[in-house]
């Protein structure tokens, strides 16, 4: 059974509940009373099909697919406006995050949006040397849509590329190795090790 | 010995040949006049920035950042640790008060550090630059090392989100922040501390996902400056620098505006200020010239 499936049996119509267990600081969510100053305090608030405390709404109503499914939490911009503005001070930014990671998880995130695909490249980028690549990152970028469209991208954005070298904050040799630490071995082991306890704790949940 | 001793955490961008490898080089030049001792983090590893949380979740996420404090803890201890980067800086920070308020998350934090014997205890202040030279130095003490004020430069202080939100620097509001005012001031420039656009976001890492929709902010975030008659706009955050200066080209193409604003980072006016050269400053790092500085860096 798919750890989605597990969730929606054991929770059943209580999504709340669900994101209070599952989701980063999703313990807030009950908090929220509806004032919509995060909405109006976004950057991307126009880009959002559901505002934070549309979301908030939505959950305590039990649309798990309607929330866990939207590229809304994808436009965050980790601004946080809306923590520092909220009158009930839920930390909005990280229940977000929470929200996005949790849909990824389960395997239902928006496929095809650019952030959450750019969220992935950008942690296994990381995890490779344990220092971002930025070059690496800036290519995989260009090339999302495959090969010829990569190209395309490439071109549009090549005086960019090459202003960057002019200036050396862009180093070419950086696609052969590049930064990183001592033993990236190490680090993967860390890691490792907390996904495993992240995940246990989620498992649980399900049971 | 220096004054002022701190253990420094560069991140990712703060590398040679990186995208703020220009605010490293003057970093360390304005450490190098402030009697600062930056005592590197060994081995730090990357913060997984403001975009981590997708693939990385909570723990993980915060682990990256537990082992650079456990690091730091072993190699510099007692020393605060000093971040230039503001996610780098938000991040460190916020798993340090999410281990402290979550017991079990800290003792996961730990059992995970375990795998490469490595421990956190977790008591250590994690600062941004900007806290060092408000609050440790103090506009007074830094004005009074200027050698070459920056008369006639007007600089628009854009704080950007992260700098600022949601720790910021004490004493200052959130919505309009005066500190970068403060220390273009203290400089001997023009400061506009009606900037408007001086906490507007520029997109962070949408910038690459969403290249429109950061573009259109940044194209706002410019503007203002033009508005102001800002000679150049100085920012903390190496994200934010970038962002505006370097799609000034693509706006220009898209919406037919003639950019061609400077985008500079607050070490580089004090480098400069400080009597030092364009290249100590790192000016040469600027895809859009900052002539001013060039100008009296060369006098």
């Amino acid at each position: 059974m798919s750890t989605n499936t597990a969730m929606v049996e054991k929770y059943r119509n209580n999504f709340l509940k669900e994101v209070e267990a599952n989701v980063e600081e999703g313990e807030w969510v009950k908090m929220c009373m509806q004032c919509g100053v995060c909405a109006g305090s976004c950057p991307l608030g126009n880009a959002w099909e559901h505002p934070p405390q549309e979301i908030f709404m939505m959950i305590r109503a039990g649309k798990r697919e309607d929330v866990l499914t939207s590229d809304s939490m994808w436009m965050c911009t980790s601004c946080y406006n809306c923590i520092v503005r909220c009158p009930r001070e839920l930390p909005i930014t990280h229940i977000m995050h929470g929200l996005a990671h949790y849909a990824k998880r389960l395997g239902i995130q928006p496929k095809g949006n650019p952030t959450q695909w750019f969220s992935e490249v950008f942690w296994n980028n990381m995890m490779k040397k344990g220092r971002v690549n930025e070059l690496k990152l800036g290519l995989s970028m260009y090339f999302k849509d495959g090969f010829v469209s990569g190209i395309k991208e490439s071109l549009k954005n090549a005086k960019l590329g090459m202003n960057m070298q002019k200036t050396k904050r862009m180093a070419p040799m950086e696609f052969f190795g590049g930064h990183g630490v001592k033993n990236p071995g190490d680090l993967q082991k860390i890691i490792k090790k907390a996904q495993e306890l992240e995940a246990a704790r989620i498992e649980e949940h399900g049971k | 010995m220096a004054k002022r001793e701190y253990s420094y955490y560069p991140g990712c961008s703060s590398q040679k040949g990186a995208s703020s490898s220009n605010m490293m080089k003057s970093v360390a030049t304005m450490c190098e006049e402030l009697d600062v001792q930056l005592n590197e983090i060994p081995d730090w590893n990357c913060c997984s920035a403001s975009i981590g949380y997708g693939s990385g979740g909570e723990l993980p996420r915060l682990v990256m950042s537990a082992r650079n404090i456990a690091l730091s803890e072993e190699h510099n201890p007692d020393q605060d640790i000093v971040a230039t980067c503001a996610a780098c800086w938000l991040s460190t920070r916020e798993a340090a008060e999410r281990f402290e308020d979550d017991e079990n998350m800290f003792k996961e934090a730990n059992e995970a550090l375990a795998e490469a014997g490595m421990k956190l205890t977790n008591k250590t202040p994690i600062r941004h630059m900007a806290e060092v030279l408000i609050e440790d130095i103090g506009y007074e003490e830094i004005g009074k090392g200027v050698k070459k004020p920056l008369e006639g430069v007007k600089i628009a202080g854009y704080v950007g989100c992260q700098t600022n939100r949601p720790f910021g620097i004490d004493g200052e509001s959130y919505e309009n922040p005066m500190y970068l005012d403060g220390l273009v001031d203290a400089l001997g420039g023009d400061s506009i501390p009606t900037y408007e656009k001086k906490v507007q976001c520029c997109g962070g890492a949408l910038a690459f996902s969403e290249p429109e929709k950061s573009q259109e902010m940044i194209k706002g975030i410019i503007e203002a400056a033009y508005d102001n008659d800002a000679d150049m706009i100085a920012t903390p955050c190496p994200l934010c620098q970038a962002n505006v200066e370097i799609y000034q080209d693509q706006i220009n193409a898209k919406y037919g505006t003639k950019f061609d604003m400077p985008v500079v980072y607050y070490s580089q006016l004090i480098s400069v200020a400080y009597g030092r050269n364009a290249n100590d400053a790192a000016l040469n790092g600027q895809i859009i010239k900052a002539r001013k500085l060039e100008e009296i860096a060369a006098k």
